[in-house]
């Protein structure tokens, strides 16, 4: 703790951060600097420059949780030195972790026994958990080819065109072939009567998804395990289910507890869930469930013992902090059943009010659905004279960020806008939000049209370079944080 | 953030938290509560479940952090609801990322024109970091392979069975083969010469490690690079190196500028280091590095757009926390070279304090080096009577956590003490630590000897025994705790337990 104070410029303490020479120099970018500065002077300049970083209270593209109750933020300082792995050192955070675990496998109807402990973990975020539970797959699978005697070099893995990243990352980084069930026009997600047709017999796993990251709906998951389990019965294949529940995990069983999803249907083996969603944390906290033990191979189990005792882990993290899990702790007894009920009330309802008041303009089509993640997802009618694109672009201007994006094969040629209703994005800020699409619109509607009239493709790099010719021509100031 | 108040007990916000009737009934375990509860009882209720976790600054078990500045802690907590992922919203933030990987490439003397970017990525740990970089060599290894149209179905790697337990992770769950060199009693790191012989043509590469999990010993990157040039000359295989710098990554550039073991060699292709051991910032943050960006194959990164703009990512998170981000570039340019220099020369001066103070019991072996990690990891020369698990739980009344584990194969039957010296650990308390340790002795020459000693004197290659290795030890440990909890009580019963509990 003792750092050996700069012998140059000794005086330099007594200066305010503002008044010293290190607001004159710019900062080190690709080496180390030579000396050291005073704490207060290095807090000041990476302060200043992360002021022009976006709010991320008005990221509107993200699912991920910004906000959290002071009391909380209180936990998270005083766990941030906690290294989460040293379980022998820290055993009530590692107690935390397991009543996580056990409080969501019973949520999502785990079969577990009353005082049976349930099987699955925390992790990072939805990303590990998705790769250990496919980890899993994947290794079931093969060692029942092999006890078969069959080859078992190609397994793959059956999903909508509409998966996260993170299935085509698991599938690329673990040698999985990614069979995309494709989408098309008016309809969004995974069809179950496609998916399984493409279940062979190396298959892994039909991975479904409660609540799609591009329009939010929830996949027909009961729908599948009965044409699933048909299909079994024919092929004797035994295929099961994962549900990536990164954002539906948190919703479904507070306000649609009769939908079946979960390990109430018998061929879901794992499920995962983001708890940086809509479990109402801070980024860096996933969870994913196993149905039973049977359904976690031992063999990817690790023991270790360097740290001083036995400690069994699966993860692919080691060391990694103990805030996340302290709070969504928090989070689940202090809001309990009832509590994230509210929440997810308040936040339909303000989707809602956002749906109609963009249905409003009649210059928008609604792709998501009513039932579903708290989010609206809208394209442009008549896209000949400017795009998604560029009215997320102006949007920028009042303060709010806003994604455009287009959807996956074969519907490629949509291009959407969503907004993500969090637990902090109230009644006031989605009527502000309208008036704002509004304006944005009258602004555009005064421009000067597209040259190319072709509105089936979106280039998104000719369309921006308009965008910013036109912001130069159109020479106004900026209102809001820019 | 409007919640409707608990129609039940609305008035028992208004009473004083240990008042209220949530401290009276158990706190839920294995299903979420049907109710609310107020934000103070749920802070004060886990707030004081956690007063038994251990204290992270006396967990002398550990490299990572443990303290970082009140400036810094300001930092974290401004930036705890950024989700780094999101790079087109946060630009600052990711610039920070860019800067720490060009600052840390070019402190590992990667081959950079000036104004060259780095090839590099932060991640959440080394784990994270080793397996990008594993991930990299297999695919190279296969590309290679398929070209020469030879078979790519079984990879291997090499490295020592020192290697700490992400190396395993990553030969498992990607399945590569690990092909480990054995330690030997008095060698406790990869030989360069065996893990040389060991490369054969399905090997992606050749694992070393700077700063040993175990006795914070480096490993001779140089040699190895030497040997195993000469065996790419015959072969014609092109095996590279990746160093595992978890630990050494910010202690050998600072205190050991001279030793070369990073991008200098040329077989080094990738290298990674924690960020949150002694690059001194808070669990959750890792950093690798690549040569060149020949050596990161372009069809492992992926490209999103559905954030709104186009996106490369190459990790296996997502969605995580900025703040390691942020306090990682803080900490390299508030201390700069000087200041992490003098930080280590500090460690080190007090590693030595340690180990001079445990030399002058007579009771220890020093099993570490003097250079390498700053940490002492010693044995106990007379482990008949009492072993170092003994020493361990009962440092643990003084509030001192010291692991103590046995070496892997083939020292097994080598069981150590160790104590890693971070930044936080003040020539005061290392004194204290030894004052300690000869109150424990002292305590334990008292006691009889344990039943078992015999039985845990035993080496896995011994014939003797009429049990096999491995259910002894297992046996043996049990009942050595078994004997140590009845004395402990025994002794309680006699006298207060002394300092921290």
């Amino acid at each position: 703790m003792v750092v050996t104070t700069t012998k140059s410029s000794s005086s330099e303490n007594l200066q305010c951060a503002f008044a010293s020479r290190y607001v004159r120099t710019s900062l080190p970018k690709f080496k180390i600097p030579e000396k050291a500065m005073p704490k207060e002077a290095a807090y000041q300049i990476v302060n200043d420059e992360l002021m022009l970083d976006g709010n991320p209270r008005l990221n509107l593209a993200s699912f991920v949780t910004t906000w959290m109750e002071p009391e909380c933020d209180k936990l998270i300082m005083a766990s941030v030195n906690k290294n989460y792995v040293d379980m022998d050192e820290y055993p009530v955070t590692t107690e935390l972790q397991n009543r996580c675990v056990n409080m969501i496998a019973h949520l999502f109807n785990a079969p577990v026994g009353d005082d049976e402990t349930a099987i699955g973990v925390g992790t990072i975020g939805s990303s590990e958990a998705i790769m250990l539970a496919g980890l899993a797959f994947k290794r079931k699978w093969q060692a029942k080819r092999k006890a078969q005697g069959k080859p078992f070099d190609k397994p793959n893995i059956v999903t909508g065109a509409n998966v996260q990243v993170c299935w085509e990352k698991f599938a690329r980084y673990f040698e999985v072939e990614l069979k995309e069930v494709k989408l098309r026009e008016g309809y969004y997600v995974m069809d179950p009567v496609k998916a399984v047709e493409m279940v062979d017999e190396n298959t892994i796993c039909v991975a479904a998804i409660l609540g799609s990251t591009l329009t939010g709906e929830f996949e027909d998951v009961k729908l599948l395990n009965e044409l699933l389990s048909k299909k079994n019965e024919e092929t004797g294949w035994d295929t099961p289910i994962h549900v990536d529940a990164a954002s539906g995990g948190f919703i479904a069983p507070f306000i649609y507890p009769e939908l079946e999803w979960d390990f109430r249907l018998p061929l879901v083996k794992s499920i995962n869930v983001s708890g940086h969603k809509y479990g109402l944390v801070y980024a860096g906290v996933g969870w994913v469930v196993w149905r039973s033990k049977e359904d976690l191979p031992d063999e990817l189990v690790f023991h270790i013992n360097y740290l001083g005792s036995d400690q069994p882990t699966f993860t692919l993290n080691f060391s990694k902090g103990s805030s996340q899990i302290i709070a969504q702790y928090y989070q689940l007894i202090r809001l309990g059943v009832e509590g994230y009920k509210s929440i997810m009330e308040n936040c339909t309802s303000n989707a809602k009010l956002l749906k109609e008041g963009i249905a409003r303009t009649g210059k928008f089509n609604i792709l998501s659905k009513d039932i579903g993640v708290p989010l609206v997802t809208f394209s442009l009618k008549d896209t000949t004279k400017y795009t998604v694109f560029q009215i997320s672009d102006y949007l920028r201007r009042f303060g709010w960020i806003v994604p455009a994006y287009t959807m996956p094969p074969d519907a490629e040629h949509i291009a959407v806008l969503r907004v993500v209703i969090r637990e902090d994005f109230n009644h006031s800020l989605a009527e502000r939000l309208v008036s704002d699409i509004e304006r944005v619109i009258k602004e555009l509607e005064e421009l000067p049209p597209r040259a190319s009239v072709e509105a089936a493709k979106v280039i998104t790099e000719t369309q921006r370079e308009i965008c910013s010719y036109w912001r130069k021509i159109s020479d106004k100031k900026c209102n809001g944080v820019c | 953030m409007v919640l409707s108040k608990t129609t039940s007990q609305t008035d028992v916000s208004v009473h004083s938290t240990f008042a209220s009737r949530y401290v009276q009934c158990s706190l839920p375990r294995f299903k979420i509560p049907e109710n609310s509860i107020p934000k103070e009882a749920a802070f004060q209720i886990i707030n004081d479940e956690l007063m038994l976790d251990g204290n992270p600054r006396l967990n002398l078990a550990s490299f990572v952090t443990t303290w970082m500045e009140p400036e810094c802690d300001k930092l974290i907590m401004a930036s705890i609801n950024k989700n780094y992922v999101d790079m087109d919203e946060y630009p600052v933030t990711t610039e920070l990322q860019n800067r720490c990987v060009n600052m840390i490439a070019h402190m590992f003397n990667a081959p950079l024109g000036d104004g060259e970017a780095a090839v590099g990525v932060g991640t959440v740990g080394s784990s994270e970091a080793i397996m990008l970089a594993g991930l990299a060599f297999k695919r190279k290894w296969q590309n290679k392979m398929k070209q020469l149209g030879k078979p790519h179905d079984k990879p291997n790697i090499v490295t020592g069975a020192n290697v700490q337990v992400c190396w395993e992770k990553f030969a498992r769950y990607f399945e590569v083969e690990l092909k480990e060199v054995k330690l030997s009693d008095g060698y406790y790191v990869m030989d360069p010469e065996k893990a040389v012989e060991m490369v054969d043509e399905n090997t992606i590469c050749v694992a070393a490690i700077l700063g040993s999990t175990l006795n914070g010993e480096f490993e001779d990157v140089k040699k190895l690079n030497d040997l195993l040039m000469k065996k790419n000359e015959e072969t014609g295989w092109d095996t590279p190196i990746h160093v595992d710098a978890a630990s050494g990554g910010f202690i050998a550039p600072f205190l050991y500028p001279e030793l070369e073991w990073d991008f200098r060699l040329p077989l080094v292709k990738s290298i990674n280091v924690s960020g949150h051991k002694y690059g001194l910032v808070y669990a959750g943050i890792g950093w690798v590095i690549w040569r060149s960006k020949e050596d990161l194959p372009d069809e492992l990164i992926f490209h999103i757009n559905y954030l709104g703009a186009d996106q490369p990512t190459f990790t296996l998170n997502f969605s995580k926390g900025s703040s390691q981000v942020i306090a990682q570039y803080y900490q390299l340019i508030r201390l700069g070279y000087e200041g992490y220099r003098n930080i280590m020369e500090n460690c080190q001066e007090n590693a030595m304090v340690l180990k001079e103070g445990l030399e002058k019991t007579g009771r220890f072996n020093i099993v570490s080096k003097d250079n390498g990690v700053p940490l002492v990891a010693f044995s106990l020369k007379d482990n008949s009577r009492h072993n170092e698990f003994e020493v361990s739980d009962m440092l643990r009344r003084f509030g001192w956590i010291v692991p103590a584990y046995t070496m892997p194969p083939d020292a097994q039957h080598v069981t150590v003490l160790r104590v890693v010296i971070r930044e936080d650990f003040s020539r005061t308390l290392a004194e204290r630590l030894v004052a300690d340790i000869q109150k424990v002795l002292q305590e334990l020459d008292l006691l009889p000897a344990r039943v078992t000693e015999k039985l845990a004197a035993t080496t896995a290659t011994t014939a003797v025994e009429e049990h096999p290795p491995a259910v002894i030890k297992k046996t043996a440990i049990e009942v050595q705790r078994e004997i140590t909890a009845a004395w402990r009580k025994m002794v309680a019963d006699k006298k207060k337990t002394n300092g921290v509990c």
